[in-house]
C-alpha cells in the first residue's frame, strides 16, 4: 500500500508531535540532577541531593506503601466487580444492556470534579458513622477509587468477551455444564488476559488517582499523588522531578519492552 | 432451567456491580444535588447566582474558550500522529505507538510537573533561550493560560489518537487503490476520500477530549498558577479554600446536565471501547 504510506508532510508534523509529547518527560530528567533547592537547570554542577531526598524523608516510602496498598485493594474490587459484571452482559445479553453498560460507565464520563464531589458527599457521610471506612481513610480512599476505576475495567472485560466465539459456550451448553463451569472452565480461561489488562489498568490509575484524593483526603491518608501534589503547589520542591524521573523510567522501560515484543511477535510469522 | 432461576442467576451476576455503583455513587450524587439547593439556605439561590455572579460567568467563558482551543489543537496533532501509527513503516509505527502509550501511562501529576520544568521561568525552554542571547527576561510560558492550553493538550492528545487510529484502521484499502486507479494525486487521496473515511473517528475523539477537558482540574491548578481558574477548579476552591458548598454543589450539577445533553446529542459517535485504545 506505497499509495497510504505517510508523506513528508505529515512524517514532519508527526514527528513534531512525537517531540511535543516526549520533551516534558524528558525536560524532568535535567532538573532532578539540580544542586538547587527550587525548579531550575542544574548549571555546571550536578547532585544527587533530591534523590538522597526520596529515602531521607519517610514521608516518600510510607505514601509509596499506602498507594501500593490501596491500588492493589482497589483493583481487586474493580476487576472482580467487572468481571461479573460482564460476564453477566456476555452470557445472558440482558434486554437493557445497552442502558447497564452506560449506567456502570458514569464515574467515567461525569467529570471528574463532579465525582470527586460526589465521593467527599459519600466519605463525609460514612464517616459519621464509623472510624474505619470515611473521610481521610485508607479504605475509605480505597472504596472511591474503587468506584472510579470500575468502568475501565469493565470497558477492558467487555471488549475480551466480545472476541470470545460464542459457540464454545454453546457447546459447553449442549454438552450439560452448569453455569459455573462455563464462567470458570470456558468464558474466564478465555478472557483471562482481558482480565490480567483490566487489573493491572485499574492499578495504575489508582496508583495515579489525584482529582479525587484531594477531596478525601487531608493529614493520614497521603497517597504518592497526593504528597506530590502538596510539593507541587507552593514552592516547586525538585525531589518531585526525582520522583517522577524513577516514574518515567519505569514506564517507559515497560512499555518499550512490550512494544518490542508486541511488534517482533507480530512480524515474525508471515 | 426455569425462568425464575435464570433471572436471580443474572442478578447474581449483574447486581453487585449496579448496587455498588448505586450506593456509593448515585445516592452520594443526589445528595450533592439536595447541597445545591439547601445550603446555605433553601431555594434556588445558588442558581441564581449562577446566572448573575460576574465571577462564575468568566470562569464558565474562559473554560469553554480554553475547551475550544485545547480540542481543536489536539485533534489536529493526533490527527498526524495516528496516522504515522495506523499506516507508517513498521519502525514508524514501534515509535509513534511509544510516543503514544508512555505518555498516556504517566500520571497527569507527572506531566503538569514536567511541563513545569519545561516552561516555567527557571526552566528548560527560558534557560536555553537565554543562554543562547536571544531572549533577555524569560518568556512567560506557565502560570498562564498557555500553559493550562500546552498542559491540556499534552494530555488529551493519546484518548484522541484511540478512536481517530480506530478509524483510519478501518477504512477500506480497496477505496483508496480506487482513487489511485482513476488518477487522484496522494494529496488529493488524502484530502477528498482518507479524511472524509474518518470523520466518524474525528467527531468521537473530539466529544472525549471536549468532555475532559471540561472537567479538567489537576493541569490547570498547576500550570494555570491560579491566574487562570477553569470551572473544576473553581469548585475545588469552593469547597476547600471560601467555604460555599452549595454553589460548588449548584456547578456540579450543570456541568453534569450539560455533559448529559452533550452526550445524548452525540450518541451515536461514542464507542466505549475506544477510551482505552
Amino acid at each position: 500500500m506505497p499509495s497510504s504510506r505517510p508523506g513528508p508532510v505529515l512524517l514532519i508534523a508527526a514527528t513534531a508531535v512525537a517531540l511535543f509529547l516526549l520533551m516534558p518527560l524528558i525536560a524532568v530528567v535535567p532538573v532532578s540532577f539540580t544542586p538547587a533547592r527550587f525548579l531550575s537547570m542544574p548549571s555546571g554542577t550536578l547532585s544527587l541531593r533530591h534523590y538522597q531526598a526520596l529515602i531521607d524523608n519517610p514521608a516518600w516510602g510510607q505514601s509509596i506503601l499506602l498507594s501500593l496498598r490501596i491500588g492493589i485493594l482497589s483493583s481487586a474490587i474493580a476487576t472482580a466487580l467487572a468481571t461479573m459484571f460482564g460476564l453477566g452482559i456476555w452470557m445472558f445479553q440482558p434486554r437493557f444492556a445497552a442502558v447497564l453498560i452506560g449506567f456502570v460507565l458514569l464515574p467515567l464520563v461525569v467529570p471528574p470534579v463532579v465525582s470527586a464531589m460526589t465521593l467527599y458527599f459519600l466519605m463525609t457521610t460514612l464517616s459519621a458513622f464509623n472510624n474505619w471506612i470515611g473521610y481521610d481513610t485508607w479504605l475509605g480512599v480505597a472504596l472511591a477509587h474503587a468506584v472510579m476505576i470500575t468502568p475501565f475495567a469493565v470497558v477492558l472485560i467487555l471488549v475480551a468477551l466480545y472476541q470470545v466465539d460464542r459457540r464454545i459456550d454453546l457447546a459447553a451448553r449442549g454438552l450439560g455444564a452448569n453455569l459455573a463451569t462455563r464462567a470458570f472452565r470456558i468464558i474466564i480461561p478465555n478472557i483471562k488476559f482481558g482480565i490480567a489488562t483490566a487489573a493491572l489498568l485499574s492499578f495504575v490509575l489508582s496508583w495515579e488517582e489525584i482529582g479525587v484524593t484531594l477531596f478525601i483526603t487531608s493529614v493520614n491518608a497521603i497517597t504518592l499523588p497526593r504528597l506530590m501534589w502538596m510539593g507541587l503547589r507552593d514552592n516547586i520542591d525538585p525531589a518531585i522531578a526525582a520522583i517522577s524521573v524513577l516514574l518515567i523510567v519505569i514506564t517507559a522501560v515497560i512499555l518499550g519492552f512490550r512494544i518490542f515484543i508486541e511488534r517482533r511477535g507480530a512480524s515474525e510469522p508471515q | 432451567m426455569t425462568g425464575k432461576s435464570a433471572t436471580s442467576r443474572k442478578m447474581l451476576l449483574l447486581a453487585p456491580l449496579l448496587l455498588f455503583l448505586g450506593l456509593a455513587y448515585v445516592v452520594p450524587f443526589l445528595g450533592v444535588v439536595r447541597w445545591s439547593f439547601t445550603l446555605p439556605e433553601p431555594g434556588v439561590g445558588q442558581y441564581r447566582a449562577l446566572l448573575t455572579d460576574p465571577l462564575v460567568q468568566s470562569v464558565f467563558a474562559r473554560t469553554l474558550r480554553i475547551c475550544l482551543v485545547v480540542t481543536a489543537a489536539t485533534l489536529v496533532m493526533a490527527y498526524a500522529i495516528a496516522y504515522v501509527w495506523v499506516r507508517g513503516s513498521s519502525v514508524q509505527r514501534m515509535l509513534a505507538e511509544f510516543c503514544i502509550l508512555v505518555p498516556f501511562w504517566i500520571s497527569v501529576l507527572t506531566r503538569a510537573f514536567g511541563w513545569l520544568a519545561m516552561l516555567s521561568n527557571r526552566g528548560l525552554i527560558n534557560t536555553w533561550l537565554q543562554s543562547a542571547g536571544i531572549i533577555s527576561e524569560p518568556l512567560a510560558l506557565a502560570r498562564n493560560e498557555l500553559g493550562v492550553i500546552i498542559g491540556m493538550t499534552h494530555f488529551l492528545i493519546p484518548f484522541a489518537v484511540f478512536p481517530i487510529a480506530s478509524a483510519m484502521r478501518s477504512i477500506d484499502e480497496r477505496v483508496l487503490l480506487a482513487a489511485r486507479g482513476m488518477g487522484a494525486s496522494r494529496i488529493r487521496i488524502f484530502w477528498t476520500v482518507f479524511v472524509p473515511l474518518t470523520y466518524g473517528g474525528l467527531i468521537g475523539a473530539a466529544l472525549i477530549v471536549f468532555v475532559f477537558a471540561l472537567g479538567f482540574f489537576v493541569t490547570p491548578a498547576i500550570l494555570g498558577g491560579g491566574r487562570s481558574v477553569m470551572v473544576a477548579e473553581l469548585v475545588y476552591l469552593r469547597i476547600f479554600q471560601s467555604p460555599d458548598w452549595g454553589l460548588g454543589a449548584a456547578i456540579s450539577v450543570v456541568l453534569v446536565l450539560f455533559i448529559g445533553v452533550l452526550l445524548a446529542l452525540m450518541r451515536r459517535f461514542i464507542k466505549p471501547a475506544h477510551l482505552v485504545g
